[in-house]
């Protein structure tokens, strides 16, 4: 990703970008590439190092070792003038609880000495409608529901014109119904060319509305590309059909693959993800039959992009630390 | 997971290639959408003023501030009618400072308010809203919003003490506007008898009155620079306050130790209630520059130390 040239077609580029936090390692020598115009889902689970990533992105905490690249101006050096074109939801949305909804949205705005203060009010309601909150606009925050402000969140990212969204997890805390109209939201905001850095830890959240993703892991990089990129990496499966399982087993190890179960429980079934994606199925049966392993059954699945996912970063409470 | 997964490079100029031709290395760039048109506005920076009146909106529109200052004022206000009351049985002896002026001109009961406060009540409301600055932005979250936006390290801080010196103006006003007012109401003004024994018209005794809260609050914007800094240090706004309150009542004590004394001109606390040369005909205005370089001096390095900090501060709350 630091060939020439690449740079001024992404909107951010890291390289070998590492916080680490006393000795725990959040975030490991990132290497992220976000193309312009893109709308790209960063994965991974709770604790995995988004939240950290992003930080360090806009220059909230600084890096400990590698750099970061907003529209090809390194970061933090660069921040006041890459700041005013990023909207960002970070790690929740976070507001003065005693005021309303439109003042905390004003009180914000007038942070960035970029925003106008003559169209303040016009884009503040802007931002609230986009957001379905122009009913609420003088509630105090403190009687918002978690749903709400997280809406709000979003309304005080789009109150400029941006040329990048980055949303941590902009899906926590709403309904169904919400997370729906986040979608629309990130969909049209993608329509009018903005490039969107979404982050979630729930694949199907994002699925739907991404062109490109990353999938993070206990701090690493494990996959990075466009969403049919990583579905064809997708760990295809193969099953076997077979009266000598555990010959086939012993020959699949061989192989450098990762059979499931142990020796001791086939029955007359053994099946494997395809870990090894250079090791094609013909070569995989052709050393089985050479073995003396006498196939009844031969499958290869591809893999959802579901699968993929948790085959990446670990299943249910299963997750790396 | 497995450590053979491969992360896939993503091909972005083969992805998106009309975004090649996007103008990326413009500071601000154009129309990103329909929402609003690039404006000139969008290239020129204001000059920033607005976060600071936002900044005393926000400040003045909490219900603590106002508690505060309602403490205040209500402070000159119990001790003029408590003298009022006491009068009326015989006359008081003892007592903090200009006291016993009371019952004969009203204006005194400023004064007096200002010598009960300074000691406590000041420092703390100060404290709060000092210790506060940082701390409480970090505590609602609203910090990391606020350096995104951006607002930039050296201007928040700039904005966030800027208020807190507005704030230790305006309580030093609520002691000595309350107590010129209830003072009038309970014993009426006349020409007021200065220390030197000169005496002096309502007027310029008003004009000596606001001397009087102006050198107070620049008293108090050492104590808020403090503050400032060690909000920088926590993301707990109690603890920041609470430090900072301790601190000012400890280096009283400290100043009241005269074992210690070669220190005591280095303390903040040092010329808190020494302003009754600005009572004087003519004025002295010794103990007015004198506490003014020591202020001076503490506003210098406990900003320059809540900067240093501040900027190179991960802001992870
Ligand atoms: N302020 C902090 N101090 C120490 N460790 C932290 C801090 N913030 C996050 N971490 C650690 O960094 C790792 C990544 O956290 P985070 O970036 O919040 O993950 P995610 O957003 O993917 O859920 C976690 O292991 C977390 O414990
Ligand atoms: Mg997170």
């Amino acid at each position: 990703m630091n060939g020439s040239g690449t740079s001024a077609a992404l909107a951010i580029e890291t390289s070998g970008l590492t916080k680490r936090f006393g000795r725990q390692t959040a975030v490991g020598s990132l290497d992220l590439a976000v193309p312009h115009g893109s709308v790209f889902g960063f994965l991974g689970p709770n604790g995995s190092g988004k939240t950290t990533t992003i930080r360090v992105m806009l220059g909230l905490a600084g890096a400990s070792s590698g750099r970061v690249r907003i529209f090809g101006q390194e970061m933090p050096g660069h921040l006041r003038s890459v700041l005013p074109q990023v909207g960002a939801l970070i790690e929740g949305p976070a507001f003065y609880p005693f005021l309303s909804g439109a003042s905390n949205l004003h009180r914000l705005d007038t942070a960035d000495r970029h925003a106008p203060a003559a169209t303040r009010r016009r884009r503040v309601g802007e931002a609230l409608e986009r957001v379905g909150l122009t009913h609420a606009a003088n509630k105090k925050v403190r009687a918002y529901s978690l749903g709400m402000k997280q809406r709000l969140g979003i309304a005080n990212a789009l109150l400029m014109p941006r040329q990048l969204l980055v949303l941590d997890e902009p899906t926590n805390g709403l309904d169904p119904q919400g997370t729906r109209e986040v979608r629309s939201l990130v969909r049209s905001l993608a329509g009018e060319g903005t490039t969107v850095f979404v982050s979630s830890h729930l694949l199907s959240e994002v699925e739907q509305i991404c062109s490109h993703a990353a999938v993070m892991s206990a701090g690493k990089l494990v996959a990075q590309g466009t969403l049919d990129e990583l579905r064809r990496v997708g760990l295809t499966h193969l099953s076997i059909q077979t009266p000598d399982a555990e010959a086939a087993w012993g020959v699949l190890r061989r192989l450098g693959l990762e059979p499931d179960g142990s020796e001791a429980a086939f029955d007359g079934q053994v099946s494997t993800p395809m870990n090894r994606p250079e090791l094609l199925p013909e070569d995989i049966a052709a050393a089985l039959v050479a073995d003396g392993v006498r196939l009844r059954g031969f499958v290869v699945e591809a893999g959802s992009l579901e699968d993929r996912y948790v085959e990446l970063t670990g299943e249910g409470f299963d997750v790396v630390q | 997971m497995s450590s053979d997964a491969q992360p896939v490079p993503a091909e972005a100029d083969r992805q998106s290639p009309e975004s090649v031709d996007r103008p990326v290395d413009r500071p601000v760039a154009g129309p990103a959408g329909r929402l609003a048109p690039a404006t000139p506005e969008n290239n020129r920076p204001s000059a920033g003023w607005a976060l600071f009146g936002s900044e005393l909106s926000v400040l003045f529109r909490r219900l603590r501030t106002w508690a505060m200052l309602l403490a205040l004022a209500a402070v000159p206000v119990l001790i003029a009618v408590v003298v009022r009351l006491a009068a009326d049985e015989g006359g008081p002896g003892g007592g903090p400072p200009f006291l016993n002026q009371i019952t004969q001109n009203g204006l005194f009961v400023a004064l007096t308010g200002l010598v009960v406060s300074i000691p406590l009540f000041l420092p703390l409301t100060i404290s709060v809203v000092a210790g506060d600055t940082i701390a409480g932005e970090a505590g609602h979250g609203t910090l990391r919003y606020l350096l995104t936006a951006p607002a930039g390290r050296l201007r928040l801080l700039a904005v966030k003490y800027g208020a807190a010196v507005v704030f230790c103006v305006a309580a030093a006003l609520a002691i000595v506007v309350a107590g010129a007012v209830i003072g009038t109401i309970l014993f009426g003004t006349g020409p007021v008898t200065l220390l030197s024994g000169d005496t002096i018209g309502v007027g310029e005794s008003l004009v000596r009155l606001l001397l009087v809260a102006a050198y107070v609050a620049l008293s108090l914007a050492g104590l808020a620079a403090i503050g400032l800094f060690i909000s920088t240090l926590t993301e707990v706004p109690v603890g920041a306050m609470a430090t900072t309150a301790v601190l000012a009542v400890v280096t009283q004590i400290v100043g009241a130790l005269p074992q210690l004394e070669w220190l005591h001109p280095w303390l903040f606390t040092h010329y808190w209630l020494s302003f009754a040369d600005l009572l004087r005909q003519p004025i002295s205005w010794d103990a007015f520059g004198a506490n003014a370089l020591l202020q001076g001096g503490y506003i210098a390095v406990f900003c320059a130390l809540a900067y240093s900090r501040f900027s190179t501060k991960d802001v992870l709350s």
